[in-house]
């Protein structure tokens, strides 16, 4: 039975539970709701959570399980010289399953009657033509092994399916059943359904830690993964990038493209902190309610922009405008796209990131600190310098290092700004190129999963991760630890 | 002789009408640090117009294109061999078979216009896009009955042509120019006056699916916008209801323990994950591991939930902990359970705020490149997806990454086709953050 209908007549099952469970309590307390434990609503419900919940549980959990059980059955099928002629035992696999796919798809279409199907032999047919015809193109010829084990496929497939289909279906009626005959006035519907709702928004809590297992150990797999193709050290102190494609003389060292990072970003945060710092303090202290009622907002609109745009700012107009004005008179280089480009058009996306955060950590440095300075006849500027600024310091400081953390996992802007040449240079003006743009670089496009070409970009992942996480908990611990307490 | 008029021996060395050099000095300093201040918001803003300034010059001239209107004759014994008008046999007719047509009746047209060109008929067929052959093929198997007529058509001019009116090809540059030639542009001159060409407003640019990198003209957004729609829906459907209901957990049920510590520094740790590795999630989980198809809205959308629900689930968080606590207490006073307080009471008042959030985080959703580019939604779509589901298995593209993708071609024109997307982008983007806003004003509630 299709899956499709499999769900469908659980949920019918479920609304029926839901019907039936109602009624079932209505009808212990005579008629009168006022008797029940619980709203009527929620024997109903309960019912439906017997019927739906575990079937659906066992469903999802056939379906992962079946492919694995059948490939396991399949493969002991397969003899050694089928391998070495293919290859590879996977290869064999693939061409199975395609072959038992594409018998289906045949069946489906009208082209074979299930019969025919079964009984198809290599010796009397062209399977290969057969099923191109109707549309499933085969990389070789169909061996009789090979048609062998994707009969043998299809069937365990079917019996697969089969028993699949009743067992969830019991399974459904079965809690129906169940919970129908628990159904009575003194049950406590109630406090079940709750608890199913809590384990749902439960459920939904952790999905921020798979996703972060999810994200760590994807990296840290492949990394592995890597590391067996390419040494780590060259990796870690290298100071050439040069990946090839065709041979072994690779060269994926990662001090260039860190090199590159740390640039972009000192420049980025040379821009963006003086910058969004004086505006927050003009924004906090001085402005009057009407200027900073739209200078705000203004200024916050930067921090929504897609980066994208920003990306594109460098490339069409920032880029060529400092190559014109400053690279060429000074005789520094002919690049239009340079660290230069990239730090002051990421400097400008991160102004209103230090301005904001920087504002808030301001405004909460209470009064009595502002006016004892005044009264003690210290002008504005001077109260700013060395009674606020030292106030909010660490707040400032933990403000600094997400920007910073920002910069360096920024992509779009380098991608479009910096450059794509891996090189160690202190000259401003030459294009260099960072660890988001490799990664980028090495994952975009058809790639071979297996090459170290490919799975570098894991490992800069990684690294990349590490160094942002790590700002990110030390910004936290700074402004946690020596936050000042105002009462 | 009084004591008064004596010097005294510690004379002030400052008075309130008269300020010393100290003060002065320091007052000076106080206007410089203000000036910096102010400074520091002017160079905000200003950096804000120059970009705004940037996008809009370059891109509000991709809206318009120029169409070149003239009469084609559709031969009857080049399009329909047979003549018995079937569609079948017409498809093999291939748009090469197309394309001298549209030349041919382009030169008589122009020669009947009596205007004088030093330009040879292959030149001149030249000034017509490439993408013209194939649009009237598509005409002509939709309709087979037109063959044999004479019909005016408005097609696509040439890249370089359009670029001409739009002051980006010169006389001067077209001289170093192999695409094209002064002459040509002189020809189109001459027909513009003569109302053959003219540069209109082009819907095309926003309905038509990309186009390869030889006919600039020609690419739109549509697949783009298309996928980015898809990857909303995904994103809408999944993160907004996983993201309240972590929230109401975290922010009504959960116990302090290490659990709900963990989960917490992990939501604050995954708003602060760089988005590129988000990407790499998606590559190795929902691709790799997964299976499931590249350059897919379902995939790219996934990777979006992801990225997108700590921001609601801040969001969300922060309206729930809004609404006051006697609200809560008097429904428990009333006999409600917790879970009834919660979604019965407490979670409608904090509604507006929940829907805020999710568009901002949705609008962050639909700026975003970097993941998208590592799924695979970089490849060259020409297919529109199908409606869905289906269609979130689809290829398709994505606004942000179309831009990505005109950046990385060659002819200049996509320059100009890149900063119109980016319009397009900032269009979506300012009306939902206005809704939200909106929606912010009309329903905040103060306690």
């Amino acid at each position: 039975m299709p899956l499709l209908w499999i769900l469908v007549i659980v949920l019918c099952l479920g609304v029926a539970g839901y019907v039936l469970g109602r009624q079932r309590a209505m009808a212990s307390a005579g008629g009168d709701r006022r008797i029940l434990h619980s709203l009527p609503s929620y024997y109903g419900a309960n019912v439906s959570i017997f019927t739906i919940v575990p079937a659906l549980l066992v469903l999802t959990i056939w379906l992962f399980v079946q492919p694995v059980v059948i490939e396991r059955q399949v493969t002991s099928m397969i003899t050694d010289t089928a391998i070495e002629d293919a290859g590879s035992r996977g290869l064999v696999m693939t061409d199975v399953r395609r072959v038992a796919e594409g018998l289906e798809v045949a069946i489906e279409q009208g082209a074979l009657t299930s019969e025919e199907a079964q009984n198809i032999r290599t010796e009397f047919t062209n399977v290969r033509s057969r099923l191109g015809e109707v549309g499933v193109a085969l990389g070789g010829e169909v061996t009789p092994e090979v048609l062998d084990a994707a009969q043998r496929y299809r069937e365990l497939n079917r019996i697969g399916n089969q028993m699949m289909t009743i067992v969830v279906l019991i399974l459904a009626a079965l809690g129906l059943g169940y919970a129908y005959a628990r159904t009575h006035q003194e049950f406590r519907a109630r406090n079940t359904v709750e608890y199913a709702i809590l384990t749902i928004l439960v459920l939904a809590s952790t999905i921020a830690i798979l996703t972060t297992v999810g994200i760590v150990l994807s990296m840290l797999f492949e990394t592995f993964n890597f590391f067996q193709l390419y040494p780590a050290q060259d990796f870690f102190f290298g100071t050439e990038w040069a990946p090839t494609f065709e041979s072994d003389a690779s060269e994926l060292g990662l001090l260039p493209l860190l090199w590159g990072t740390m640039y972009v970003s000192v420049i980025a945060l040379l821009v963006a902190v003086p910058i969004g710092l004086f505006a927050a303090i003009y924004m906090a202290e001085y402005a009057s309610a009407r200027v900073r009622s739209f200078a705000k907002p203004l200024i916050e609109i930067l921090a929504g922009i897609p980066t994208i745009v920003y990306g594109l700012f460098a490339l069409i107009t920032v880029g060529p405008l400092l190559r014109d004005y400053f690279a060429e008179p000074l005789g520094l280089g002919t690049s239009s796209s340079s660290v230069m480009t990239a730090g002051i058009v990421m400097g400008i996306m991160l102004i209103p990131f230090v301005s904001s955060l920087s504002d808030d950590i301001i405004n909460a440095v209470p009064q009595s600190l502002r006016d004892g300075s005044f009264g003690l006849g210290a002008t504005h500027s001077e109260t700013v310098k060395q009674v606020i600024l030292p106030a909010a310091l660490p707040g400032i400081v933990g403000a600094i290092l997400l920007a910073a953390s920002r910069a360096i996992g920024e992509t779009m802007i380098v991608v479009l700004g910096a450059g794509a040449a891996a090189r160690l240079d202190l000259n401003p003006f030459e294009a260099m190129t960072t660890v988001t743009v490799k990664i980028v670089g090495q994952l975009t496009g058809d790639t071979d999963f297996s090459s170290p070409e490919a799975l570098v970009a894991f490992a800069l992942g990684l690294t990349l991760f590490v160094i942002t996480l790590g700002l990110n908990v030390m910004a936290l611990y700074i402004v946690r630890r020596y936050r000042e307490q105002y009462e | 002789m009084s004591d008064a008029t004596a010097p005294s021996p510690t004379a002030p060395t400052s008075s309130l009408l008269k300020q010393d050099d100290r003060t002065r000095r320091r007052n000076r300093a106080e206007t410089r640090f203000r000036a910096y201040g102010m400074a520091a918001v002017i160079v905000g803003i200003l950096a804000l117009v120059l970009l705004l300034t940037s996008i809009l010059s370059n891109g509000l001239s991709s809206f318009r294109q120029t169409f070149i209107t003239f009469p084609v004759t559709l031969a009857e014994e080049r399009l329909d061999p047979q003549g018995n008008r079937n569609p079948e046999e017409m498809a093999r007719v291939t748009t090469f078979g197309y394309a001298p047509l549209l030349g041919q009746s382009f030169v008589e047209h122009v020669q009947s216009m009596g205007i004088e060109t030093d330009l040879g008929p292959r030149e001149m067929a030249a000034m017509i896009s490439d993408e013209a052959p194939g649009q009237l093929r598509a005409m002509v198997l939709a309709n087979p009955d037109i063959v044999g007529e004479t019909i005016t058509l408005e097609l696509l001019a040439g890249g370089r042509i359009d670029g001409f009116f739009k002051g980006r090809v010169t006389m001067a540059s077209a001289e170093r120019d192999n695409n094209v030639s002064p002459e040509q542009l002189l020809l189109a001159e001459a027909l513009r006056e003569q109302g053959v060409m003219d540069t209109r407003f082009n819907w095309d640019f926003i309905t038509a699916p990309d186009a390869s990198g030889q006919r600039p003209e020609a690419a739109g957004l549509g697949v783009a916008i298309l996928g980015s729609f898809y990857m909303m829906i995904v994103v809408l459907v999944l993160a907004l209801p996983i993201g309240v209901a972590a929230s109401i957990y975290l922010e009504e049920f959960a116990p302090k323990n290490r659990f709900t510590d963990l989960i917490e520094v992990n939501i604050s740790n995954l708003a602060a994950v760089p988005s590129i590795v988000f990407g790499i999630l998606g590559l190795a989980i929902f691709i790799n591991f997964a299976g499931l198809p590249q350059s897919a809205p379902i995939v790219g959308g996934l990777v979006l939930t992801l990225m997108t629900l700590p921001t609601i689930i801040i969001a969300t968080r922060a309206s729930l902990r809004a609404v006051p606590p006697s609200i809560r207490s008097a429904a428990l006073g009333l006999g409600a359970s917790k879970m009834q307080s919660v979604f019965h009471h407490v979670l409608p008042l904090a509604a507006p705020g929940i829907l805020t959030g999710t568009i901002i985080g949705l609008a962050q959703a639909l700026g975003e490149t970097a993941p998208l580019l590592l799924i695979g939604m970089v490849a060259f779509v020409r297919e529109y997806p199908s409606a869905p589901p289906d269609g979130f298995f689809d290829p398709a593209s994505a606004l942000p990454v179309q831009v990505y993708n005109w950046t990385q071609r060659s002819d200049p024109a996509f320059v100009e086709r890149a900063s119109g997307a980016i319009i397009v982008l900032l269009v979506f983007l300012i009306f939902m953050n206005a809704v939200a806003i909106l929606l912010r004003r009309r329903f905040e509630r103060r306690w």
